[in-house]
């Protein structure tokens, strides 16, 4: 992988996947399983601005809300109304869940979009344990309010009965394949969207010091820098969004698994 | 000599996988057109129907996903 030191090579080149190095915040020592990393700085700091708006937004409150309560009334009101439209009016319960889930991953999103910022949603790690967390829940809960029952999801009973043991396989495996793709999902699009910043924003200089065409190319090249950039905030949100919305429809799923 | 042709072969995997991408925008983009012609024709009940978009944009845009993962891992895991 990228880990390697790149002090060998001279000139101009440029390392897209770099930025998502883990490395420690003190020293470089190895990375062991308590080592303070930027990973742990940045979910630190994602934490702590969720805190500081949730608890801004409502120690003050009034009945015209200032800006802070706006944005935090925004938020709650957002994922209540998508967890009782998506989920069902039962799933409520599961709204506190769900709504840390959802502020958690928007915030690491668009820390990461900072200028210097580490994407901690980019790492497959951080991304797999919310989906795993997400899968058991949803199994668990499936299995204690419906016991075995539970298994109707994989029986299609409205299919003819001889196709429903294919069926039933298909059902089987897209339940597993679910938290692969409910990961993966965020995981490539912040680490995409983000190496393909970083390519843009190296090829200007590059361009501008190595041809004579630079200068017309290079002013192109900042300019979809910043749409991409901007791109990347509707990203950031829109995949916040999406992996909610996905738990949400699990969740029904787990809540009413008849077909 | 075979160290290379190996390289060579995931690079040109690498390329291949990235194919698949293609495919996955014709996905997203048919469910989005087709959220919009039909949001065209009855503009009240497109509102209550935006959850619903995204999630099928979700489900088209993971295959895509899948192939750049592939790219990935034969560019710099392999």
């Amino acid at each position: 992988m990228a880990t390697e030191a790149h002090s060998d090579e001279g000139g101009l080149v440029f390392h897209p996947m770099d930025q998502f190095i883990v490395k420690p915040l003190f020293g470089d020592g190895p990375v062991g399983m308590f080592t303070i990393t930027n990973v742990t700085l940045w979910m630190a700091l994602s934490v702590i601005a969720i805190i500081a708006l949730m608890v801004m937004g409502t120690s003050g409150r009034s009945t015209i809300p200032g800006r802070v309560q706006s944005i935090g009334e925004l938020a709650y009101g957002f994922i209540y109304k998508m967890v009782e439209d998506v989920a069902g009016k039962d799933a409520v319960g599961f709204f506190p869940y769900i709504m840390t889930l959802f502020m958690f991953i928007v915030f690491a999103n668009f820390l990461g979009l900072l200028p210097a910022a580490f994407t901690t949603t980019s790492h497959i790690a951080v991304t797999a344990v919310l989906a795993l967390l997400v899968f058991v829940t949803v199994t668990v809960v499936g299995f204690v309010k419906h016991g075995m029952g539970f298994l109707g999801l994989f029986w299609v009973s409205s299919a003819p009965l001889p196709l429903r043991p294919v069926l039933a396989l298909i059902e089987v495996i897209s339940y597993f394949v679910r938290p692969v793709s409910h990961s993966i999902r965020l995981m490539g699009n912040m680490m995409a969207g983000h190496a393909v910043m970083k390519v843009f924003a190296a090829f200007a200089p590059m361009i501008l010091l190595s041809t004579g065409l630079g200068l017309l190319v290079t002013p192109l090249s900042v300019i979809a820098i910043a749409a991409i950039y901007g791109l990347e905030i509707l990203v950031a949100f829109i995949q916040a969004y999406v992996f909610t919305i996905l738990t949400c429809v699990y969740l029904k799923d787990a809540l009413h698994p008849a077909h | 000599m075979e160290g290379d042709i190996v390289q060579m072969g995931a690079y040109i995997g690498a390329g291949l996988a990235c194919m698949g991408m293609g495919g996955s925008a014709i996905g997203v983009g048919n469910v989005a057109g087709n959220f919009l012609s039909g949001a065209l024709r009855n503009p009240s009940a497109a509102a209550g129907q935006t959850a619903t978009l995204f999630i099928g944009i979700a489900f088209a845009e993971a295959l895509g996903i899948f192939s750049f993962l592939v790219a990935l891992l034969l560019m710099f895991a392999v």
